[in-house]
Order: C-alpha cells, then sequence, then structure tokens
C-alpha cells in the first residue's frame, strides 16, 4: 500500500494538492442549495481525517472514534446553552475537552494492542454513549440538546438558514486542520508513527518511544475529531446521542476505507462519494437505499482493496508502463 | 426569419407562463424513518401517507398536482432528521412537511420551519410542547398526557398500587408524570417508576423489578413497534397476569399493527388511545378495509398509519381550500379552523389557540374478535378532549 507523508518525501505542496480546496470553493458557487450537505461532508472529511492519523499511519486499528466526535459536539453544545454563543469558543472548548479524553483514554488504551484495543475502543464509547443518556439535565438525554442560539463568527458572519456561514466555516477549519496533519505527516515525527505501523518491535529496538508517540497523536486524533464535532453542532444547531454512536465509528471507517486509507486524500474522497452516494440513493429510494450503500460497500472491499485513490493509483501506474 | 424568431419565443415564453399559471404542482416533503430498528413505526406513517394517495390524490382543483417527497431520518436522530428537513425546505422548496415519527426529531425541525415559514404537520411526535417551538406547527396525532392523564384519572378507581414503566424521553417522561397526575390526584399509590433506555430492547430486568414490588397494576408507555411486542412478552413470559398484575398503558403498548406478534399474553390490557383498527365507526372500517386491500387481509392499520391519513388529509384539504396557491400565514390560518366530523378515529379539529389536536380518547381492551387480537372500545373517556398538560402548563 502506498503511503503518503514520510520523512524523506518531498514536503513542499504539489500542485494537485490545491485541488479538493479549489473544488469545494466551486461547489460553493455552483451548488447553493447544497451547502448544508456541503457542511456536513466538510465536516466529515474532518472527522475521517482525525481517523486517518491513527489509523491510517499510526496503524490503531479503533471502532470509537465517536466518544470524541461526540464529546466535542457535547460540550460545544452545552457551552453554547450554558455560557456563551461565541462559535469559536465553543469550538476551542469541544477540542480541548475531546482531546483531554482521548489524553487519558489514550495512556490507558494504547498499553494494548490488536483485538483487545479494539474492544477498549468500543468500550469507550459505550461508556461516553451511556454518560451522555443519562446525565440528561446537562445533555438531554435521548431528546438531544437543542434550541440554542450562536453568535456571528468573529461579531462578523451570521449563521444562515441556506448554510452559507455554516459551509465557509466549515472549509476554513478544514483547511487549518489538513494544514497541521499534513505538517505532522512529513515531520519525523509522523515518520515514526509509520515505523511503529510497520514494524512495531524493531521501533523499540532502535529505542524509539513507541508508547508515548501513539498517545501523542491519538490526542491530537482526539482533538481533531472533538473540533469535528463542535463543527456539527454548530452547523446543525443540535447534538443527538448519535454522535457518540458505534454506528458513527463504523461508517466513518467506511468511508476511509472507500476512499483510500493513509494518505490524507482518501479521507477527502471517502467521505464525499459515501456522502453524495447516500444523499442521492436515500432521495431516490427512501425504503431501500441501505441496499446500494451495501452494495458499493461489498464491491470496494473485493476489488478496491486500496479504496478510490487506490483504483486511480493503479489507473495511472498502467499508464506510465504503456507509455 | 428574425420575426418568426422572436414570435416563435414570445409565443414559448407565454405559453410556458399560462403553463404555470394553470399546472399548479404542491410540493409536500414527508419525512418518516424507512432504516434502522424502528423502521416498523415509520413504515406505518408511510403506508397511511401512501394509502391517502393512491385513493384521494386526485381529489384537487382542475390543474393542482401534488408531488410528494419521501426520505429517511433513520431514526431517533434529531440531527439527521434536520439535515433532511433543511434539505426539503431549501432544496426542493416544499410548500409542506409531515411526517416525523419521533419527538427528538420534531423538535429539532420545528425551529426550521419558523424560520423558513412552511407549515409543518407532525404526524406522530406526541411531544407535548413542539407547536410552541414555532407558530408554522400544527398536529394531528397526540400528546401523552390526552391518554395518559384520563388514565391515571380511571386507573385510581381501580388499582389501589400502580408501578409505571416508560420509554426514557420526552414523551415517556410526559406521559409518566401525566399518568402519576391524574392518578396520585385521585387518591392512587405509585410504589415505583422505572425509565428505560430509548434503544433497548430486553425488557425483563424491568418487569420483574415490576414483579418484585407487587402493585396491582403497571402503566407503560413505549414508542410503539417492535418494543411494544418485545415488552408485552417480557410481561407474558415473566407470568406477571398470573400474578395479579393488571397491564395498563397509552395504546402505543397494543399497537394494532403488531398486536398479532403479541400473543395470548395481551389478552386484557387495558389502554386509553384515540385510534383502534377494531372501532366500529363506518369511516374507520372503510379506511380498514381499504388498507387491508392495499397492504394485506392480515395486516391492521395501526395508531400511526390512521393519523398519516388524517395528515393527508388535512394537507389536501388546505390546498382545495387555496386552490393550489399555497400561502404559509393563509395555510396556518385554515389549519387552526380544520375540522373532520369522519375520521377513521371519530371526530377532529385543531384547537385553534394551540395548534394541537383535540379528539375523543377511548378506554379499550385486548379481545378475541373472529380469532385476532383486537383493541376493542369500551367507551369514550373524554369527548373532544384538549391536551391537559397546556392547560397544567399555560404559556406565558
Amino acid at each position: 500500500m502506498k503511503h503518503a507523508g514520510g520523512y524523506i518525501a518531498d514536503s513542499r505542496i504539489r500542485a494537485i494538492e490545491w485541488l479538493p480546496w479549489a473544488f469545494a470553493l466551486l461547489c460553493y458557487y455552483a451548488a447553493p442549495s447544497y451547502l448544508s450537505l456541503g457542511s456536513y461532508i466538510l465536516t466529515m472529511i474532518l472527522f475521517a481525517l482525525s481517523l486517518d492519523l491513527i489509523l491510517g499511519y499510526g496503524g490503531i486499528i479503533t471502532l470509537g472514534h465517536s466518544a470524541y466526535f461526540g464529546t466535542g459536539a457535547y460540550v460545544a453544545g452545552i457551552v453554547a446553552v450554558r455560557l456563551t454563543g461565541e462559535p469559536l469558543v465553543g469550538l476551542l472548548a469541544g477540542a480541548l475537552a475531546a482531546g483531554v479524553l482521548g489524553l487519558v483514554t489514550g495512556m490507558i488504551i494504547l498499553r494494548t494492542r490488536g483485538l483487545a484495543l479494539l474492544m477498549l475502543t468500543l468500550a469507550i464509547t459505550s461508556v461516553c454513549f451511556e454518560v451522555a443518556n443519562k446525565a440528561t439535565s446537562l445533555t438531554g438525554g435521548a431528546d438531544g440538546l437543542g434550541g440554542f442560539s450562536l453568535l456571528p463568527i468573529l461579531g462578523l458572519f451570521r449563521f444562515d438558514m441556506f448554510g452559507k456561514t455554516a459551509y465557509l466555516y466549515c472549509l476554513a477549519i478544514l483547511f487549518a486542520s489538513w494544514w497541521l496533519v499534513r505538517k505532522l505527516v512529513y515531520s519525523p515525527f509522523g515518520a515514526s508513527l509509520t515505523g511503529v505501523r510497520e514494524n512495531n518491535l524493531r521501533m523499540h529496538a532502535v529505542g524509539a518511544p513507541v508508547y508515548q508517540r501513539l498517545v501523542a497523536s491519538y490526542t491530537i486524533s482526539a482533538t481533531l475529531a472533538g473540533l469535528a464535532g463542535a463543527l456539527l453542532t454548530q452547523t446543525t444547531q443540535f447534538v443527538g446521542l448519535n454522535a457518540l454512536g458505534f454506528q458513527l465509528s463504523g461508517e466513518l471507517i467506511v468511508m476511509l476505507v472507500l476512499g483510500g486509507v493513509g494518505r490524507i486524500y482518501g479521507a477527502f474522497v471517502g467521505p464525499l462519494v459515501y456522502l453524495v452516494l447516500q444523499d442521492y440513493l436515500a432521495k431516490r429510494f427512501p425504503e431501500y437505499w441501505y441496499f446500494g450503500i451495501g452494495a458499493m460497500l461489498v464491491l470496494v472491499v473485493l476489488f478496491a482493496r486500496g479504496g478510490i485513490l487506490g483504483i486511480i493509483d493503479a489507473g495511472i501506474l498502467r499508464l506510465r508502463r504503456k507509455s | 426569419m428574425r420575426l418568426k424568431l422572436s414570435t416563435l419565443i414570445a409565443v414559448l415564453a407565454l405559453s410556458a407562463a399560462v403553463g404555470s399559471a394553470t399546472a399548479q404542482t404542491v410540493k409536500i416533503g414527508v419525512i418518516t424513518t424507512y432504516s434502522g430498528p424502528t423502521a416498523g413505526q415509520g413504515d406505518q406513517l408511510d403506508k397511511g401517507f401512501k394509502l391517502y394517495l393512491k385513493l384521494n390524490g386526485n381529489k384537487l382543483p382542475p390543474g393542482v398536482k401534488v408531488e410528494p417527497i419521501f426520505r429517511d431520518d433513520t431514526g431517533a436522530n434529531p440531527d439527521a432528521a434536520k439535515r433532511v428537513a433543511q434539505e426539503l425546505i431549501v432544496r426542493d422548496k416544499v410548500q409542506f412537511l409531515t411526517g416525523v415519527v419521533w419527538t427528538p426529531n420534531a423538535a429539532a425541525i420545528a425551529p426550521l420551519t419558523a424560520e423558513a415559514h412552511v407549515p409543518f404537520i407532525i404526524a406522530n411526535a406526541a411531544g407535548w410542547n413542539i407547536p410552541r417551538m414555532s407558530d408554522y406547527v400544527a398536529r394531528v396525532s397526540h400528546t401523552l398526557p390526552q391518554s395518559a392523564y384520563p388514565l391515571g384519572k380511571w386507573a385510581a378507581k381501580k388499582f389501589k398500587r400502580v408501578y409505571t414503566v416508560v420509554a426514557d424521553f420526552a414523551p415517556g417522561h410526559e406521559a409518566e408524570a401525566a399518568f402519576i397526575k391524574g392518578y396520585k390526584d385521585a387518591g392512587g399509590e405509585i410504589v415505583g417508576s422505572a425509565r428505560v433506555p430509548l434503544a433497548n430492547t430486553d425488557f425483563i430486568p424491568y418487569m420483574q423489578r415490576v414483579k418484585d414490588a407487587k402493585p396491582n397494576a403497571i402503566f407503560a408507555f413505549n414508542p410503539g413497534g417492535k418494543q411494544a411486542t418485545a415488552q408485552m412478552k417480557a410481561f407474558g413470559d415473566l407470568e406477571l397476569g398470573k400474578a395479579g398484575i393488571k397491564y395498563i398503558g397509552t395504546g402505543d403498548i397494543t399497537a394494532d399493527e403488531e398486536l398479532q406478534n403479541m400473543g395470548d399474553a395481551a389478552l386484557g390490557v387495558l389502554t386509553v388511545h384515540h385510534y383502534s383498527a377494531a372501532g366500529d365507526r363506518p369511516a374507520n372500517k372503510s379506511f380498514v378495509a381499504a388498507y387491508k386491500k392495499e397492504y394485506g387481509e392480515k395486516l391492521n392499520p395501526g395508531y400511526m398509519a390512521a393519523v398519516a391519513w388524517d395528515a393527508m388529509d388535512l394537507i389536501f384539504h388546505v390546498i382545495r381550500e387555496q386552490k393550489g396557491k399555497i400561502d404559509p400565514d393563509k395555510t396556518m390560518q385554515l389549519i387552526r379552523n380544520y375540522k373532520n366530523p369522519d375520521s377513521p378515529r371519530g371526530p377532529i379539529q385543531i384547537d385553534p389557540e394551540t395548534r394541537d389536536i383535540v379528539q375523543n380518547e377511548y378506554l379499550r381492551e385486548v379481545r378475541k374478535v373472529n380469532g385476532q387480537l383486537a383493541n376493542v372500545e369500551l367507551e369514550i373517556v373524554e369527548t373532544q378532549y384538549k391536551d391537559p398538560w397546556k392547560e397544567f402548563n399555560k404559556a406565558k
């Protein structure tokens, strides 16, 4: 499998890496009635990006990433209800809370590997879910948390019905996060993560602080997931228990695998394709749309292990060989 | 040639303008649950809507057409529901929203309708204060206090000690509070209360707790569908009936579409609700017959299917009154004055003040009729009854 990044790779931004951003801006003008879906896609891209950092680079397999997403979402919601409607404060609080949770839980669960780790991530999500379900005075329980309104961003940009502000807001946050993740992946830190994924024992043997590196990457990833969660809360002005659900974690992995793991842009392509297709199918066949999603997944797993970007890679390789 | 071309364009433009003036298409956004463990409830709404559209879809002024757009909210999932509603409003430009099984979903959608001025006719979600969240919300289904409060008053005459078990979300809390208020005010004693997580499917531990407390009756609310069956089975398996405990509740616990799956454990269960497929009103008989003809002889319409039918009827009434040109404020005015003396559930009307439903509440008992379980209506406990909770909690 080909992975982007690494210590020796050229870290300058290639021209093609601007393509997603140009496309996102184009969508803003070309599809004004799809902006709420667009904001959701951007949010999920950020969430997938956070997972890619630990799954694709660190090799940490998790089914519990929604714990951090949901924590960020709920903290942002609670801040908006109880403290202030200033979006950036809520955003930072959500990210911070998720980061702290990531640090604490990461320190515990990253002592294990493989199936045990997988089970622990599941357990953490379940615990968070039940806490949010029971703490009804704070979270609203199964009814969700809503009925708050947000102030304009920086006092300038009001969230509007058509989702214009929300879309650009998500885009800006995603851009900043992408910048950070990209820097990380191309740094020695990123290279050491890849090392851990490829050969854990050898990294120990060369004296790399494996555990610390994993906890650090896990914390950063949790922070980004929390950021995504807070974005979802602020753009929909609602948080429900599903933000902490196991199903969301599963869906996230599906999106990332669909795009391609461990290459940053897989996290861009996967959610885009998955959610646009889901939107189309759910509209076209409201009763049976899950069938279409399922069929697509079976095809990807059977024929395109590297995801959509893997197919494109293979295509380019074949073209080069011919010429 | 140039002249001809311009005339052609003018003629085309004119015919287009005339065309749009005569052919009015009213778009109705229908949000219900098609996927996930609670798709059964959503299916009820879907069946009710589609049956009405099939049988009455042409009863419109000439040139007016209705285009329903069905969307899936995947269950009690407020942010998905809100996103779907936003898309229906912004992208499809619907003139009505309807459907919605779940209270959390409706509560998330309501503020949008206030902002976009889109009339939103709730066909199930029962949380009592949703219509207060937006002036563009009206509800044709029910609130939990509407059935639980009179049941509480009635139960106090029959049972000394009652244990309550409700689903742990807003409608459950409301059912619990309303039943206890009605019951305690009339002198009953509550021996215990349990709240069951919304996604729960195993009721054995809760029913065991009830059995151990030895009440005379258990009052229950669950959101219908498979959960109603699961709770009934737990009631039967633990033999609470033999231990002398009567099972009572809102009609959700014996929802007609699930009743045949519940088995004989359901016999003798007492409920208060607004609709039963066994109701002997002529309007209901023809509704049930049409339903069975469409979906199969063995299937009974549940209360959600009946309400979905009424919701569509209300929308069609409003479209007819305005001859297809929908003005949101005029629509709400018409909805406030909507009356249907001949709904499958009996006479109904919208309360002009609260935009909530006014209807009869029936006391029913599950009995065998022609070898099939049925919610047989015994008496009308409340006639043309408003939501009592809004009386107790007056808007400031």
